[in-house]
């Protein structure tokens, strides 16, 4: 048998050897959290489906590719949206694509997720969505009837989320060259009311209803499973709710994501990360739907990584939690809301999730996401 | 959930906690190695250590079959892939393994026609879909799936399909345990055993071990109570001195093990000379080949492939890991060469491998946890 070896790794080991063995454990921890403060490196040369997981692929490409290319302070918090102001009024601005497939699912289509992506994006960030943008991209033969279909769901979702698709454009590319419709829009928002600051130990964290529908009702419907359920998207505009939280607890609210692409889990990795603060949470408290479950325990998967598309995460302070949970509830969105966890200082930028079985788990970001294409 | 819940209730958690923290001798270390990949993912999801006393340690074994297959057949299932007449299909945790030359993703991403399938059964659904292809399933696990790609064979064979073959990687679990034991600087207590492997192979394999190693092995579940139950069996033992092979999952694992398996397994498969496990090196007669009977079925004989080996780094250190030797820190390239981005070892491939949860976790220490997690 020939033997060769791997190049790739030789040279990692080469890169290293003047490091030399380490003979404490502490050094090694230094090592490796030198490593992380460094510089990201994309080391693939080509895009894989993993860049667009939305776990940690997907992070150090817009880090090392975008982030590095485009840097403005704008951009570098790398939010939902970008916040400036414009002669004295607090504007957001934010833009999104899809390229679902199926394109039509129980609960939805790729037209409603278009518009309610982006209003999302917009109220989760503190703004009232005011006008969309949508490009399409179509694919020589695509059925106008299926086009209409999906124009009709997003004027609809327009009109419930109560903003208006003030301009676009169109591309046709040849057949073949993608997969039926892919659409993109953009959308901006004026911030009326500051959001509360930043989040610190104490806070609360909440979620506004059951969780991971969205993922689990794409991956049923492409049919590939053989499972069958009446699930449904969850996709819905969350500018009515973000407005109802608002105004019951006013800047008790410090931050709102929306749980899309990497779920629940994803969105608290952020917060964790970017505030600098251990977010632990409970399993028990965290509200999943029977049927979600169960297919996640078929497929192996958590659902705390599962895309929803009407489900938000809220940090409010811990005196305005109760109030919170009252105004979510009250909504017919956040009916299934409920207080899962709570901010603490220490370990920063951890999560922390108190399983049902009385453990301990680290939740950390996605590495791989064997789920591509549900948004 | 009905079947499941019952599995991991918190309060019987804690009462079997109680019962180990009785019978464990404070003054003595234990060390039990869980051999299958599924258990260590039990015992990570669930937080399972948290309710072990101190001196009980879970050594994660050689049991995930994505991460002990050698750089080479990966380099040789992409070189098959590559070919413009070949679909490769494989199950999804196979896409980021890394071999000589790149993983699954990067080669996809190059433009080989590369599917993710449930099943060897979808596998052969592609190839009647493809008459114009030939479809190879990339056959990996235990005696746990070997009967699905024996069936799925059987089945090809029926329908006279000739465009369908199997690159065969399977493995089998008792020369790997074997490898463990004859290793000079063991330092393992006991074993706990590979439930789903054992449904198929029974428990009379195991004996060897506790007669002429003297060391106890219990077959367990897969829920986090069946591994608590496993462990508390385990400790009893030893206090009573005892070696024997006990089956805590009797509610799937029938003593004498699936016979009708294992004749699909005869019938189509046989065992090879030897095998390189990552981590472990050459392994006689530990994995499965197609049978001369089923030549026309074989990807390995259809197809030209290099079947060279790829030798891991001298300086990788996973055969001491896997056997408790070390730990992950200790090993001369961890943190620096080898990391969770380009991970050189079995244990850095897999997010939930020894080394891979020690370089994200390793500087939460459990009091650090505790302290976040407390009320």
């Amino acid at each position: 048998m020939t033997e060769r070896s791997a190049e790739w790794a030789e040279a990692a080991v080469r890169e290293h050897a003047h490091l030399g063995a380490a003979d404490r454990e502490e050094q090694v921890l230094e090592r490796i959290e030198r490593a992380r403060r460094g510089r990201t490196r994309l080391r693939e040369d080509a895009i894989t489906l993993a860049h667009g997981s939305g776990g940690k692929a997907t992070h150090t490409l817009i880090e090392a590719v975008f982030l590095d290319a485009f840097r403005n302070p704008l951009l570098e918090p790398l939010d939902d949206g970008a916040r400036f102001g414009v002669d004295g009024a607090s504007l957001v601005f934010t833009t999104d694509s899809y390229v679902v497939s199926p394109l039509f699912f129980p609960g939805g289509d790729i037209g409603d997720l278009a518009v309610n992506g982006t209003v999302n994006d917009l109220a989760v960030s503190g703004a009232e969505p005011l006008h969309l943008s949508a490009g399409f991209i179509l694919e020589e033969g695509f059925a106008v009837a299926d086009l209409r279909r999906v124009v009709a769901s997003m004027r609809a979702a327009a009109e419930t989320a109560g903003v208006r698709i003030v301009t676009g454009d169109t591309k046709v590319v040849q057949r073949g060259k993608a997969d039926g419709c892919y659409i993109s829009t953009a959308g901006i928002g004026v911030v009326r009311r500051p959001l509360g600051g930043e989040v610190r130990p104490g806070d609360a964290v909440l979620v506004s209803g059951p969780i991971g529908e969205h993922g689990v009702t794409i991956m049923l419907a492409r049919g590939e499973l053989d499972i069958e359920s009446d699930l449904a998207s969850d996709t819905a505009p969350l500018n009515g709710l973000v407005t109802a939280l608002l105004d019951a607890c006013g800047d008790g609210v410090r931050r709102m994501r929306d749980a899309t692409r990497g779920g629940v889990a994803t969105v608290l990795n952020e917060v964790a990360g970017d505030a600098g603060v251990a977010v632990v949470v409970d399993e028990d408290a965290i509200p999943v739907r029977p049927d979600v479950r169960g297919a996640c325990e078929l497929l192996g998967i958590d659902p705390l990584y599962v895309a929803c598309e009407g489900r938000m995460v809220a940090i409010v302070s811990g005196d305005s939690a109760g109030d919170a949970l009252a105004a979510l509830r009250s909504h017919p969105l956040g009916e299934g809301a409920a207080i899962v966890g709570r901010i603490k200082a220490d370990p920063p930028g951890l999560v922390l999730l108190r399983t049902a079985f009385g453990g301990t788990r680290i939740v950390d970001l996605l590495v791989g996401d064997p789920l591509p294409r549900i948004c | 959930m009905r079947f499941v819940d019952e599995y991991r209730d918190a309060d019987r958690a804690r009462a079997l906690a109680a019962a180990i923290a009785r019978l464990c001798d404070p003054g003595r270390e234990y060390k039990f190695m869980e051999v299958c990949g599924g258990h260590t993912h039990t015992i990570y999801k669930h937080g399972l250590a948290d309710h072990l006393p101190e001196n009980v340690t879970l050594v994660h074994g050689p049991g995930c079959p994505v991460c002990v297959i050698p750089m080479g057949r990966v380099d040789d299932a992409i070189h098959i892939a590559e070919r413009d007449d070949v679909i490769m299909t494989s199950f999804g945790d196979m896409m980021r393994v890394p071999g000589g030359r790149g993983s699954f993703f990067d080669s996809k991403a190059h433009g080989a026609d590369i599917r993710m399938v449930y099943s060897p059964l979808d596998a052969l659904k592609i190839a009647r879909q493809n008459p114009d292809k030939k479809v190879v399933f990339l056959a990996i696990g235990f005696e746990t799936t070997a009967p699905s790609t024996a069936m799925t064979m059987l089945r090809a064979k029926a329908e006279g399909l000739g465009n369908f073959s199997v690159f065969c990687n399977h493995v089998t679990i008792i020369p790997a345990i074997k490898a463990i034991l004859d290793s000079p600087d063991l330092r393992l207590d006991g074993f706990i055993g590979p439930g789903h492997v054992s449904t198929v192979i029974g428990c009379r394999p195991y004996e060897f071990i506790a007669r002429e190693y003297g060391k106890p092995l219990v077959v367990a579940g897969f829920e986090p109570l069946d591994i608590l139950r496993s462990i508390h069996l385990l400790l009893t033992q030893l206090a009573e001195g005892r070696s024997e092979v006990e089956n805590q999952y009797g509610r799937v694992v029938p003593w004498e093990g699936n016979p009708r398996a294992l004749r699909v397994i005869a019938e189509t498969m046989e065992p090879r000379p030897y095998f390189e496990w990552r981590g472990l090196g050459f392994i006689s007669h530990s994995a499965l080949r197609v049978r001369d009977a089923y030549a026309g079925f074989d990807a390995e004989r259809i197809f030209d492939i290099p079947g060279g080996r790829v030798a891991d780094p001298k300086a990788c250190q996973c055969g001491e890991v896997l056997k408790g030797v070390l730990k992950p820190w200790e090993c001369k390239v961890f943190g620096t060469a080898c990391t969770p981005e380009t991970p050189i070892g079995t244990c850095m491939v897999s997010s939930e491998g020894a080394c891979a949860a020690y370089y994200n976790f390793g500087r939460f220490t459990r009091d650090r946890v505790r302290e976040a997690t407390r009320d």
